[in-house]
């Protein structure tokens, strides 16, 4: 589409052109430059077309959505389903193209990449998907399912493969003899550290991780989330987590979006959110989670009592 | 005498490891107007309790113990007397409201289904009262949405939808298995207020399904705490959160990954409990926690342990546990 280059050259003019003319990927900083940076992000999907002599109509899942997670730290994004989170997600892991806007990661514009370039630059940002019981090949023993992105980058022996599975196996707590097994031999939590696992064997820079504990029981959520912040803190690896959880961003990340309608509508740390949220949909958000409140649906249930009674028909 | 009377409930399941107890001995009772929390991680037994009291266990399943309902004996009912309880004295509420609902009828019809099918209403009737119910639960302009299918609706508005199904037949009782579990934070307390409201403004009984102590502590009156097939803490909320007498009850709430302040930069691991669910078919003899609790003796292994009263005498708070001794008196983390 003509109209998406010409938005996206908009968007790239953003940063310096040095003095040859050329692209500069690199725009001078105090700091150095983030691990990943996001420019004026959108994403439409045109709806089936209603009226013949009428353009289709589209849906505007992400819109104008900027933002940079430096190395080592984490960003959460929150929202309701339908804000655009598993669009941004997508779109990061270049699964996706961009209607506008750019990604940037380690300085390249992973949409700009051409195909061999891009299948090389995915060992430095892999994915943790919400279920574990959909996310692995069922058919597939443990060692396929964890080598599978090094067989994507092609040229590894088949013992190192195997070295490095059984390295990241430990890694997230298994043990390599679990190698051999198949995905229905592990507990719901075990599967996602196997999932964890096939994201880490390519030493990734950055892990998107959609949801990655929410099909989990609550004991078994908190061995995963300690698991990641182990991780972090060992390899320095930044993530980009998605929930619908606030709680669960609080402990992992030190900063938050908040999408709404596929825009950005609030950002900051969770505390500040938490305390001071100003956009009408965190409040919600924030007041929704359920807290430890005894005798709250009896004091509710008093003040009922109060009120007359609907009429049934 | 109360509404629903559970004693001794066991149900064994036909796994392909072989029998399983997945319910091993379950007592409660409920009154018209309250509220029972059922909490809980996979595989406790709490989901297969719930459709033992609808009568809808898998055919292998045997069950045994006795559920009395208003004093009738529901367990060994045949299926046409079940079809004439369910739907009309007990609703029930599921976790999913796609699958619950059929994709190819419209709502109408089918919140019309039970008034029609139990009541014997004719069809202008059943969509009139149909009307009022999905009126109730808040469906926007429900006269000009009685004909549209499922999908037309969000999931919160198809949650609000299967309880308009489950309270057309003004059912005594109604079980809530994880109603909110499958829609956002934001919906789910609309939802939860919706529910609470309701069972106030009828006069019903509630057994609420939830894996989350949050939700449980907000809406109900008594729980049950179920880890392993039993019951390993019960009584008044109240009490069980000022207490939290056994081990696993501590331990889910300690795990819990909080909105609690912290400050910038500083990562706190969640404390968490060690090993993960037992598999039913392999629970220990003894108390079925007894692998995974920091305070296990010899004898935890052996004997499942008894039930001991806690708090003032009749206020009906309960722990399985040996070793309540040797906890400490308070919560470390409830401060």
């Amino acid at each position: 589409m003509n109209s998406t280059t010409t938005t996206d050259l908009i968007a790239d003019s953003a940063y310096p052109i040095s003095a040859t003319g050329q692209f500069d990927s690199n725009p001078p900083t105090d700091s150095p430059p983030p691990l990943l940076q996001v420019t004026q992000l959108a994403r439409h999907y045109p709806l089936p077309r209603t009226q013949l002599f009428q353009p289709p109509q589209q849906v505007k899942a992400l819109q104008g959505v900027d933002f940079t997670v430096a190395a080592g730290h984490s960003l959460g994004i929150v929202g309701e389903s339908g804000s655009g989170k598993s669009t941004l997600a997508r779109l990061v892991m270049a699964l996706d193209t961009p209607t506008a806007g750019a990604v940037h990661l380690l300085g390249r514009n992973l949409h700009r990449l051409p195909a061999a370039e891009l299948r090389h630059a995915r060992r430095d940002f892999q994915m943790v998907f919400q279920d574990p019981y959909g996310s692995l090949d069922p058919h597939h023993p443990v060692e396929r399912i964890v080598t599978e992105p090094l067989q994507a980058q092609g040229a590894t022996s088949r013992a190192e493969q195997r070295e490095q599975a059984a390295q990241a196996l430990a890694q997230v707590g298994l043990r390599s003899t679990d190698l051999g097994k198949y995905p229905h031999e592990f507990s719901g939590g075990q599967r996602q550290r196997i999932a964890i696992a096939r994201a880490l064997i390519t030493r990734p820079r950055l892990i998107v991780a959609d949801e990655p504990v929410s099909a989990l029981d609550v004991s078994v959520q908190a061995q995963v989330l300690n698991l990641m912040l182990d991780l972090q803190q060992q390899f320095g690896i930044t993530y980009l987590l998605i929930s619908h959880d606030l709680a669960v961003v609080n402990h992992l990340c030190g900063e938050v979006l908040v999408l709404y309608q596929g825009r950005i509508v609030e950002r900051g740390t969770p505390q500040e959110l938490f305390h001071h949220a100003q956009h009408p949909y965190t409040r919600a958000l924030v007041n929704a989670v359920p807290r430890i409140e005894p005798g709250r649906a009896r004091a509710r249930r008093t003040l009922m009592a109060g009120k007359a009674p609907r009429p049934m028909v | 005498m109360p509404l629903l009377e559970v004693s001794d409930l066991r149900i064994r399941l036909q796994t392909h490891h072989g029998a399983a107890d997945a319910v091993r001995g379950i007592d409660f009772t409920l009154q018209r107007g309250e509220t029972l929390g059922l909490v809980g991680e996979s595989g406790c037994g709490k989901s297969l309790t719930a459709l033992a009291l609808m009568g809808l266990l898998p055919e292998a399943a045997q069950a045994s113990g006795s559920i009395l309902l208003d004093g009738q004996e529901l367990l060994g009912l045949d299926d046409a007397a079940l079809c004439r309880l369910r739907g009309n004295r007990i609703g029930m509420v599921f976790q999913e409201p796609m699958t619950a609902l059929n994709p190819v009828h419209p709502i109408g019809d089918q919140v019309a289904e039970p008034l029609r099918l139990h009541r014997g209403m004719d069809r202008a009737a059943a969509r009139r009262e149909a009307l009022a119910l999905l009126d109730r639960v808040g469906i926007a302009d429900a006269a000009r949405r009685l004909d549209a299918y499922p999908h037309q609706f969000s999931g919160g508005q198809r949650q609000r939808i299967t309880i308009a199904m489950a309270l057309a037949c003004g059912p005594d009782l109604l079980i809530a298995d994880e109603p909110t579990t499958a829609l956002d934070v934001t919906v789910q307390q609309q939802i939860l207020n919706l529910i609470n409201d309701l069972v106030a403004e009828r006069a019903m009984a509630l057994i609420l399904i939830s894996h989350d102590l949050g939700v449980i502590s907000q809406n109900a009156d008594r729980m049950l705490v179920m880890y392993g097939g039993s019951v390993v803490e019960s009584g008044p909320t109240q009490a069980v959160f000022s207490t939290m007498a056994h081990p696993y009850t501590r331990g889910l709430f300690a795990a819990r990954p909080q909105l609690a302040p912290r400050r910038p930069g500083e990562r706190t691991r969640l404390s968490t409990i060690a090993g993960t669910v037992p598999e039913l078919a392999d629970l220990p003899a003894g108390c079925p926690f007894a692998g995974r609790c920091g305070f296990t003796v010899a004898a935890c292994h052996t004997t499942p342990p008894p039930p001991v009263q806690l708090g003032t005498l009749g206020a009906g708070h309960m722990a399985r546990c040996i070793r309540l001794d040797a906890m400490p008196a308070t919560p470390e983390d409830s401060a």
